[in-house]
């Protein structure tokens, strides 16, 4: 739409879906960056942390003004959910700061789901012709990367709280004795593998859909006058369901974290 | 759904801003609001320790007025006692006084009835001696009729 020809909807769907792939070598294929979604999720990490590290720099212990509490709301919230979850040994070390870095960038980057992607799209086109997805989140790659970074914290953090013989153990002899050993490891492996399936896959769903159905509404506002009114209204509604479905999935994401986190102190 | 290797990409970004967080981020509020939060339980517990030593003073205070008000009455009840006492003494004072004076003038006037008596009888018997002399128309020894004058005298 933006190049300015006529598309027909799956076109228009298919334009909007499509990553700004580059390859690194040859013909890519694994070796391909999604410049899009790398590029705006470095930008709103910058602009997210960036704000706090302005704010927490100035930060008084005296009486703080309002862009500090509001700050300091945002922490004692992620310390709250960290405080009530995590209870092996000091959170503020990284538990909590880890969590909150994952409520406050997944938080922006699920809010991007908000700007209008034709009205992005006439800046994003100068960049890539072929596409420009500027919700970070609907990119499986994205959450795949913080859901595995996470799962790969946790095995570690096992280890170092069980030792490597303890954490083999746990696998092999948990949660039903050694007299159903196998069991005990298909049991776990299918924990280990589901987890940041899950993880990532919800966010990753969520975020897809919702900048699915955008896509759909406005593909309806192209049908006429009559149409556009209505594909405003829809629009207007699912952006206001959107809001809570976009804090509520970094909220989840967040506390996923927190709770695998605090797995991996857990003895079973 | 193509997973490539934006995945280990933004995997290296998250571990930057994870560390960014822990180690810029998260301290400085954490102090921050750590201090604040010891400020104000120092000022809840001045603020306790004032109010306990608020009570203590005003229990001291009321124990220094009650001192003060026992020892006013005992004061006030020493005066009553004195002030009666000057008083008896003064009525006393001023009764033997009365009394000594009354005497005085008894005494006085016992002193003048006696002296006019005396007087009274010199005259009675000057004149008792000039009618007789009269009378008898005759020198009377006054020698020999001391004795009978001198008893006239005493009989007046």
């Amino acid at each position: 739409m933006a190049a300015g020809k006529e598309l027909n909807p799956t076109e228009y769907i298919g334009h909007h879906l499509t990553h700004d792939a580059q390859p690194l070598f040859g013909e890519g294929g694994f070796w391909t960056l999604n410049v899009d979604s790398l590029s705006v999720s470095i930008l709103l990490g910058f602009i997210g942390l960036g704000f706090l590290w302005w704010i927490v720099r100035g930060a008084t212990s005296g009486v703080p003004n309002r862009r500090q509490a509001f700050v300091e709301l945002l922490f004692g919230f992620v310390d709250d959910q960290a405080k009530g979850i995590f209870k092996h040994g000091d959170r503020s070390k990284f538990v909590a700061p880890a969590a909150l870095t994952v409520f406050v960038w997944v938080l922006l980057m699920n809010a991007m789901d908000f700007l209008p992607v034709d009205i992005i799209a006439m800046g994003t086109q100068h960049v890539s012709e072929h596409g420009f997805r500027i919700v970070p989140t609907a990119d499986v790659n994205t959450t795949f990367a913080l859901a595995l970074s996470v799962w790969v914290l946790m095995i570690v953090f096992s280890i170092q709280a069980k030792g490597l013989g303890g954490w083999l153990h746990e696998l092999f002899f948990s949660p039903f004795g050694k007299w159903l050993l196998p069991a005990n490891f298909l049991f776990n492996l299918i924990e280990y593998v589901s987890k940041p399936l899950s993880h990532s896959l919800r966010l990753y769903g969520n975020m897809y859909a919702g900048e699915l159905i955008f896509l759909l509404l406005w593909m309806l506002a192209a049908a006429g006058i009559g149409w556009a009114g209505l594909a405003f209204l829809l629009g207007w509604g699912w952006a206001i369901f959107h809001i809570l479905i976009v804090v509520l999935q970094a909220y989840i994401f967040m506390m996923l974290t927190i709770v695998y986190f605090a797995m991996a102190y857990e003895h079973h | 759904m193509n997973i490539n290797i934006s995945l280990f990409a933004q995997a290296a970004v998250f571990a930057a801003f994870i560390w960014f967080t822990v180690r810029f981020v998260w301290p400085p509020l954490l102090r921050a609001i750590e201090a604040r939060q010891k400020q104000i339980a120092d000022g809840l517990a001045a603020a306790e320790k004032g109010k306990q030593s608020l009570e203590a003073s005003g229990k001291q205070a009321e124990k220094v007025i009650q001192e003060a008000r026992a020892r006013a009455s005992e004061i006030i009840g020493q005066a009553e006692k004195r002030d009666a006492q000057m008083i008896e003494e003064a009525k006393s004072a001023a009764k033997a006084e009365g009394e000594r004076e009354k005497a005085a003038a008894k005494a006085d006037i016992q002193q003048e009835v006696a002296r006019a008596r005396e007087q009274l009888r010199g005259q009675v018997a000057a004149l008792a001696v000039a009618g007789a002399e009269k009378i008898l128309r005759r020198e009377v020894d006054a020698k020999a009729h001391a004795e009978l004058l001198d008893g006239i005298k005493k009989q007046l």
